[in-house]
């Protein structure tokens, strides 16, 4: 508007910038500081650095781990997003070949829209050690292997089809944990592919067609034009799930509560924070995780500064 | 939307080929293509069978889910009951719970979409000091930890409890605190400010896309910036406001970490939480956890089915959902 007064966009943007400065920013200052300071300590600022040493000597690994939560959040940020980013490529090249694509893509998609404690409460019940009940032993029982405690064994996983072995592997490695990684990539696969296959539709149809004259055959076209096309889709959906698998909360606390070595990062900052009223450590927790999240961070501004450059 | 059809160019060829060699031709085709059915086929159903298997579970007598497989539910004793879904409505408290979430959830959409749309429209259409830098610590808000903000923020709540005391402990109708812990508002005022950085983010490129012109004869016409924003921004930009709406929507309606931190008291609870605590008092009940679950998945799953167009697009629109 013309002549605008100076003070009326402020007050459009007020609302908005007093809940974002209450709710995020001034909090997460407050809890970056109130990680350096001693336990029960009521200092405005210290620079202490137990609740960091916590986390590295893991004092207390029977109530609350820190490397394994450590360990198992670095298999979710890896295996999780390499699982989910895959089968969501895999299915959305698949599905664009068939005429059924919004049926079969829309049943792949359908985990999204449940939350996490339904998912969770599915996928006890598909995990059930009851191999009259639990869908996952029945299948296991019918190919001839022995049922097999998918949310307690910590042990690591042999030969396919047998029971696990002793608990003798590093804690990412858990048969467990797999299990847990496995509910992640069935609610987010449908993410990954609904975003590709959006990516997919944008490569022109000529360059396919004239790939296919020229006779390569599908496996080429896949690695040697859909792979490439599609890189800046890719990097999207994993910054996003990189994002979704550090934060990773509601489904490993329904599922165990963080029991039987399947803690992440997440779990821990809560049982910290709010069930042993350890508020210091539990804030030097979440600023581990934030550490994790600043290159994405980084990223996502670059990456919006790039768009905004070439708009 | 078609698939490309890769041997359109090779079908006049064929049909001047006998018939024994096109029928040859076709089945080889098909067995050509049969690996493709069967893996897209076989993905679509091991997807969607765990939650077939929660939905006849759910329905089937309560003695039945613990002793037999739900894929027995076709074969011997062929009975249905909604016995499992009374039993949590009335004795679990999913029927007050389910309430609940609908308190909290709706108040914290709306609230969300007009404090975003207004931001967003002055990060758009506005020039003023900061502009970029303000907007460019939003896009920075959308990956912070929510794990960052819980402690101060409980802290906070927890003194506002006292301060907001006089007013009493029992809002008339919703009951609950007016505001703090405990109370209804507290939660949607969190729940608002936690969606705003990805609402702010996914309005502002939306109306930022809209044709210059359109503002520029409403200004010369002497159009008030409110008028503008109500009469052209928001008609237009239905699509964004609408998957924004049920992103939120799910988005709250399926949070499980706010509400466990901000509402403890049972009789606020969301379904989320109830659940949780079923689980952990009732683990292996699947009768009765097979029904809360499919309670809680219900209205997602029809927002999801109706509107599925617009929560792809809001997807599409905003990958980075912190």
């Amino acid at each position: 508007m013309i002549g605008r007064k100076w003070w009326v966009p402020w007050l459009w943007l007020s609302p908005a910038l007093l809940l974002s400065g209450v709710f995020l920013l001034y909090p997460t200052i407050d809890t970056i500081r109130r990680s350096f300071l001693p336990r029960g300590s009521d200092a405005l600022i210290g620079f202490d650095l137990d609740n960091y040493r916590f986390i590295i000597d893991n004092p207390q690994p029977l109530v609350a781990d820190t490397h394994s939560a450590l360990l198992n959040n670095f298999m979710w940020l890896t295996v999780f997003t390499a699982i989910t980013v895959a089968l969501g490529l895999v299915i959305a090249v698949l599905a664009a070949r068939v005429r059924y694509e919004a049926v079969a893509k829309s049943a792949i998609f359908v985990p999204m829209a449940i939350s996490f404690v339904a998912a969770s409460v599915i996928w006890r019940f598909m995990y059930e050690f009851n191999p009259d009940i639990g869908t996952v032993n029945a299948v296991l029982k019918e190919v001839g292997g022995a049922p097999t405690r998918w949310l307690q064994d910590t042990g690591a996983p042999q030969t396919p089809f047998t029971h696990a072995g002793p608990d003798s592997l590093p804690h990412p490695l858990q048969i467990n944990n797999f299990a847990l990684v496995f509910v992640g990539v069935w609610m987010w696969t449908g993410f990954a592919m609904v975003v590709l296959s959006a990516g997919l539709k944008g490569i022109s149809t000529e360059i396919l067609e004239a790939a296919r004259v020229d006779g390569a055959n599908e496996w080429q076209i896949f690695w040697r034009i859909i792979i490439p096309n599609l890189s800046p889709t890719i990097a999207v959906v994993t910054t996003t799930l990189v994002i979704q698998a550090l934060k990773k909360f509601d489904l490993v606390w329904v599922m165990t509560a963080g029991k039987f070595k399947t803690d992440v990062v997440a779990t821990l900052f809560y049982k910290e924070a709010f069930l042993f009223n350890n508020p210091e450590i539990g804030a030097a927790v979440a600023v581990v995780l934030l550490l994790w999240v600043v290159p994405i961070m980084v990223i996502s501004i670059r990456r919006f500064q790039f768009q905004e450059e070439t708009r | 939307m078609a698939p490309p059809n890769p041997s359109a160019t090779s079908e006049a060829a064929v049909k001047a080929r006998p018939v024994g060699v096109q029928i040859g031709e076709a089945v080889r085709k098909f067995a050509g293509r049969l690996p493709l059915h069967v893996s897209v086929i076989g993905l679509a159903a091991l997807w969607s069978i765990p939650t077939i298997a929660l939905l006849v579970s759910s329905f089937r007598d309560p003695g039945l889910v613990v002793t037999s497989g739900w894929w027995n539910a076709v074969k011997d004793p062929f009975s249905f009951t909604l016995d499992n879904y009374e039993t949590v409505l009335d004795q679990n408290g999913m029927a007050r719970s389910f309430l609940n979430s609908l308190l909290i959830t709706i108040p914290s959409t709306l609230l969300t979409i007009l404090v975003a749309a207004f931001a967003a429209y002055a990060f758009a259409w506005m020039r003023f000091p900061l502009r970029n830098f303000l907007f460019l610590v939003m896009v920075g808000l959308l990956v912070v930890p929510l794990q960052m903000t819980l402690i101060p923020v409980l802290k906070l709540y927890v003194s506002l409890n006292d301060w907001f005391g006089f007013l009493g402990n029992d809002v008339p109708l919703l009951g609950g605190r007016w505001f703090g812990t405990n109370s209804y508002a507290g939660i949607w005022v969190a729940h608002t400010a936690y969606g705003l950085p990805f609402a702010v983010y996914l309005l502002r490129n939306f109306f930022g896309g809209l044709p210059r012109d359109l503002f520029e004869s409403a200004y010369l016409d002497g159009a008030s910036d409110f008028k503008v924003f109500r009469r052209i921004v928001l008609p237009l930009s239905m699509p964004a406001i609408a998957a924004l709406a049920i992103f939120q929507f799910l988005w709250v309606w399926n949070d499980l970490l706010v509400a466990l931190i901000f509402l403890g008291d049972p009789d606020r609870a969301p379904m989320t939480l109830t659940i949780t605590n079923l689980v952990s008092s009732f683990g292996t009940s699947y009768q009765l956890l097979t029904a809360a679950a499919f309670v809680s998945m219900a209205l997602p799953l029809v927002v999801f089915f109706a509107l599925q167009r617009y929560f792809v697009q809001g997807i599409l629109a905003g990958s980075v959902k912190g």
